[in-house]
């Protein structure tokens, strides 16, 4: 019966592997590459591991087999998602028959942040705002300016 | 037909096969972010290798290497992609 398990969950994970593996082959674009690379390969990994947990009687073995699932689980979205990142930043090409893309502008290449639509509108508005509340500090730094120069002068008289 | 053979019969040669289809992406790959990609993924089916051969010869001391790679590809892929953006375009 055990054997049976072990069996039948070990092809599912080589198959979801070869799948992960065809995809990384044939698939036209980094992205799609990527996309399809991950979660695949993910539960692929996590069906042998798991298999072979179930094989071994020992409890310390399950225990690694399973600390190795979770650690594989818990990192392949972290890695996948900041190797995309570095992609999309150094300006790696879509697939031609890419009909949308929705971090085109978004992304700001000096300080390397990635912006929501509602923030970019927000940042405009601020600037909108601190250009016209620059404005009108201009003229009073202008008026500041030469009462400052006026009693610079004044002090530097007498000296 | 016992379940060590089938191992060796079945689910081996299926691992053996996408590791070679990964390999030719590995060589292949246009850009550098992609060979990254297939390297993770190397590293990750090589885990399932690790962990069907450690069934397959009874020797539970193998789970142990899984463990170690599954590390150093995470490890690998955040160093890559790290470099990788602090560079930018060449």
């Amino acid at each position: 019966m055990t054997d049976i398990i072990i069996a039948i969950l070990s092809t599912i994970g080589a198959s979801a592997i070869l799948v992960a593996s065809i995809g990384i082959l044939r698939m036209p674009d980094f992205y799609l590459r990527l996309s399809v690379t991950v979660k695949a390969a993910t539960l692929g990994c996590g069906l042998l591991l798991l298999s072979a947990a179930i094989y071994f009687p020992q409890t310390s073995v399950a225990t690694k087999a399973i600390a190795t699932i979770f650690f594989l689980i818990l990192t392949a979205p972290v890695s996948g998602h900041m190797i995309g990142r570095a992609a999309y930043f150094i300006g790696t090409s879509l697939w031609k028959g890419t009909i949308r893309d929705d971090l085109r502008g978004r992304y700001d290449y000096e300080n390397h942040r990635l912006r929501s639509k509602g923030e970019m509108e927000q940042e405009e508005n601020i600037e909108a705002g601190f250009d016209r509340d620059k404005g009108s500090n201009q003229d009073k730094g202008s008026n500041n300016e030469e009462g400052l120069s006026s009693a610079d002068s004044a002090e530097n008289n007498p000296s | 037909m016992s379940l060590s053979l089938y191992f060796d019969y079945v689910i081996l040669p299926i691992l053996a096969v996408s590791l070679i289809l990964v390999f030719v992406r590995l060589f292949r790959g246009p850009e550098v972010v992609d060979r990254v990609v297939a390297l993770d993924l190397l590293i990750t089916s090589g885990v399932g290798v690790v962990a069907v051969y450690s069934i397959s010869t009874d020797q539970n001391t193998f789970m142990d290497v899984g463990l170690i790679l599954a590390l150093i590809a995470f490890l690998g892929t955040i160093a890559f992609s790290y470099y990788i953006e602090k560079k930018g375009k060449e």
